[in-house]
């Protein structure tokens, strides 16, 4: 009936759809995993183990008051919390779910998640900088420098893949670990990945631009209803996003033992380390401003460069 | 792909009049990544699709980010705004659109004589690496010392002077 491929409408619009509905419901998978890791209950009433909880937390931010504060700058307060969802949306078009799923096959598909991560700071600063609100700019100062350091490790820790797969295509690099998964001559590089791939997605333990012990809510203080609502769903999403990268670029993404269909080892891949982001949140406490700085400039900097330089060595040397 | 040139070329020109028209710094600099954003597209079109990421990367979504940093720590309010529209009013913008207007004659000139504007052939991530590290490796090292020196210049500007240290 419908031809299912790469690139074909039906493709597109259920990936669009799983990845946006995968989003919502980690809002409750987040706070069970929260609640059961620290000894407690979570939301557990609505339903089955509590999962509608997520319908009624829509349906509260949908009608909740959406409201522009009059002293902010009203063109980018409200294109910001829009830019976020659509960057890390337009990253999920790169990304090789299966054999046959996915949206485009990009010769250049590791450069355009980078780029679309990089559009993504627009979306925390400008929420911040419109917000005319002193802890709001603070958040999206500390976030506009977090994102822009943390982008330069984690585009280098990719280019070790890059080397060993020799091609920019993330499917092609999928394809070339059918004989052995990157994680084991890449293990630095998986490393500063998921580092900056936290960082990038501010998430705990690197969520200060968002630190609300400290300055409020951050960039997103002055936001409300679904505006704010995209801001956390975008968090999410930027969630799935890393842990599917992680998958395709150093896990094999949907390579397994054939007794599951493909797409279902992606999942359980991405899934394992969507918890384990989760698992981070609850077992470390957030680092000071300059002290993620330093650790990033001083540390993952040289550490990625050594990797990459080492990679291009033995690739080299091989050949 | 030609009428995706042609639509992004507009966009582009839309867009960099927007920021010369915009008295908002902020909505200015959105015209501005909005600008490049575009030109990625046209390089795209053109057959350059590594031209085009570097270009939202490090212009739209490196240099721009620093930009707008700055703008946020100098937090321009209304001054500028009366400024900016005092500035837009006077006639300072004749001689600037007189030499673009000598720079687009020319640009159409060019333009006629040549013809076929689309992608001749694609040049890959593989092709732009062994040139820029074969026969162009002296400018690109000397480049990246001109770079490095710039980076420890602003670290030498930035460092903070301990009290015991004078």
């Amino acid at each position: 009936m419908f031809e299912y491929a790469v690139g074909s409408a039906l493709s597109i619009a259920s990936i669009l759809l799983v990845v946006i509905v995968i989003a919502a419901m980690l809002i409750w998978v987040e706070r069970r995993l929260l609640g059961f890791w620290q000894e407690r209950l979570g939301p557990n009433r609505l339903g089955w183990f509590g999962i509608l909880q997520v319908v009624a937390d829509m349906i509260k931010i949908f009608t909740k008051e959406d409201w522009v504060p009059p002293f902010a700058d009203r063109l980018s307060f409200v294109i910001a919390p829009a830019i976020i969802m659509v960057v890390v949306l337009m990253s999920f078009a790169v990304i090789p779910f299966a054999p046959n799923i996915g949206v485009i096959d990009s010769n250049i598909g590791v450069l355009f998640v980078l780029a679309m991560a990089s559009l993504g700071a627009y979306s925390v600063m400008l929420g911040g900088l419109s917000s005319n609100n002193k802890y709001a700019l603070l958040g999206s100062l500390r976030a506009a420098a977090q994102m822009v350091s943390y982008e330069v490790f984690m585009g280098i820790s990719l280019l070790g893949v890059v080397v060993l797969a020799g091609s920019f295509n993330l499917r092609e690099i999928v394809e070339s670990q059918a004989d052995g998964w990157y994680i084991v001559p890449q293990c630095v590089g998986f490393l500063i990945f998921l580092i900056a791939g936290v960082a990038e997605s501010h998430r705990l333990p690197f969520d200060i631009p968002e630190a609300e012990q400290e300055i409020c809510a951050g960039y997103h203080t002055e936001y409300s209803g679904m505006k704010f609502g995209m801001f956390f769903v975008g968090e999410y999403l930027g969630l799935v996003l890393i842990s599917s990268l992680i998958t395709v670029l150093f896990f094999g993404g949907w390579l397994g033992p054939a007794l599951l269909p493909p797409i279902v080892w992606f999942a359980l891949k991405a899934g394992f380390f969507i918890a384990f982001f989760i698992l981070m949140r609850a077992a470390l406490p957030r680092p000071r401003y300059d002290q993620l700085m330093s650790y990033g400039w001083l540390f993952l900097l040289p550490l990625s460069l050594v990797n990459l330089l080492a990679t291009g060595a033995v690739v080299l040397a091989a050949q | 792909m030609t009428l995706l040139f042609y639509l992004a070329g507009a966009v582009a020109v839309i867009a960099t009049i927007g920021v010369i028209l915009q008295t908002n710094i902020v909505h200015a600099l959105l015209y501005l990544i909005l600008s490049l954003l575009a030109v990625a597209v046209i390089f795209y079109t053109l057959g350059a699709p590594l031209a085009a990421m570097l270009e939202a990367i490090v212009y739209a979504g490196a240099i721009m980010v620093l930009f707008l940093f700055v703008i946020m720590m100098l937090n321009l309010g209304q001054n500028t705004r009366e400024q900016e529209r005092d500035w837009l009013r006077a006639g300072g913008w004749l001689p600037p659109a007189f030499l673009a207007g000598v720079l687009l004659a020319q640009l159409l000139l060019v333009m006629s004589g040549v013809e076929g504007m689309s992608a001749a052939e694609q040049v890959g991530v593989m092709a732009v690496g062994t040139r820029l590290f074969g026969p162009y490796v002296l400018a690109v090292e000397l480049a990246s010392i001109l770079l490095l020196a710039g980076l420890v210049s602003a670290y030498h500007l930035a460092r903070q002077i301990r009290a015991e240290d004078e």
